[in-house]
């Protein structure tokens, strides 16, 4: 058993690494393939986050890529609300809880898929163009 | 001291063309497009706010989910380029997650047992995954990594009826 969470842990970790939002990946496979509730799988999300992050904006800040001014604007409001909101999920039953995730994964995916297809398209096209125009 | 220099020479630039327009513009139709600039500027802060209120909230209720909705916050509503967008909401998230997950301690959710191994393997697949995302094209990645997304979601919902 565990082998398999270190193996969940490096599947969540690698997408995460690559900036694509690990978590969204990491909590599926532990409530579907590890039997872990879904708060408990929130919670290690969360946990282990941190010290990737800690790391990675270390790493971000020598290389002088981080804009304060825009993260104070986003954490300012957004920090009460996750407050309230982590209070509210341990009154919220695992089941119920996972069933709103599944429903949250599912339409961010279909948005980001085709956000992604869309940006695809363009750049593609974009990249006809200008052979277009060489070739004139 | 770069970021200022940019922004200073920008700022006259703005002006000087919001001059020639309002001189323009009040021949034209009377109105004034400093006030109109206002008026968007004051639209892009509320709408600011709301969507980080609303990352706040998901990613207290989630533990998760927080960065990738950061992401358009910043490159549509703040101006980030994509590489420092993606940089800074690493950071954004780090102290709501921070704060979180003290909550979901204290409450006792974090199982140690389980938790302990599955963090120390996101550490070495985080260190992997900077590694390989140098090398890989990052759209077609994308793409299937939300289509993973999508079927998650649903084998969630299925596993629950």
């Amino acid at each position: 058993m565990i082998f398999w969470y270190i193996i969940a842990g490096i599947c969540g970790g690698i997408i995460g690494g690559m900036g694509m939002g690990g978590g969204t990946l990491l909590i599926p496979i532990l409530t579907l393939f590890l039997d872990i509730e879904q708060r408990q799988a929130q919670a290690i999300n969360l946990v282990a986050f941190i010290p990737m992050a800690v790391v990675v904006s270390i790493i971000n800040a020598k290389q002088k890529n981080l804009d304060y001014k825009s993260i104070l604007k986003v954490v300012l409001p957004a920090l009460p609300a996750s407050i309230l909101t982590s209070f509210a999920a341990g009154k919220i039953h695992s089941s119920v809880l996972s069933v709103i995730f599944a429903v949250f994964i599912t339409c961010l995916g279909v948005v980001m898929f085709v956000v992604t297809l869309y940006k695809c398209t363009i750049a593609y096209m974009r990249k006809c163009k200008e052979e277009y125009t060489l070739n004139d | 001291m770069e970021n200022k220099c940019k922004n200073s020479t920008k700022f006259t630039l703005k002006r000087d063309f919001e001059a020639a327009q309002e001189g323009k513009n009040t021949v034209n139709n009377g109105k004034n497009p400093n006030r109109v600039e206002k008026i968007g500027k004051v639209a892009k802060n509320i709408l600011t706010i709301a969507v980080s209120l609303t990352v706040g909230a998901i990613n207290g209720l989630f533990g998760g989910g927080g960065g990738m909705l950061v992401i358009p916050v910043m490159t549509l509503l703040l101006g980030l380029e994509e590489k420092k967008a993606h940089s800074s909401a690493i950071l954004t998230i780090l102290p709501l997650s921070l704060v979180s997950s003290l909550i979901y301690v204290i409450r006792g959710d974090f199982v140690l047992k389980s938790g302990g191994f599955v963090t120390a393997g996101v550490i070495l697949g985080g260190i992997l995954g900077t590694f390989v995302m140098k090398k890989l094209s990052n759209n077609v990645l994308s793409i299937v990594f939300y289509a993973i997304m999508i079927f998650a979601g649903i084998s969630m919902l299925v596993n629950r009826i």
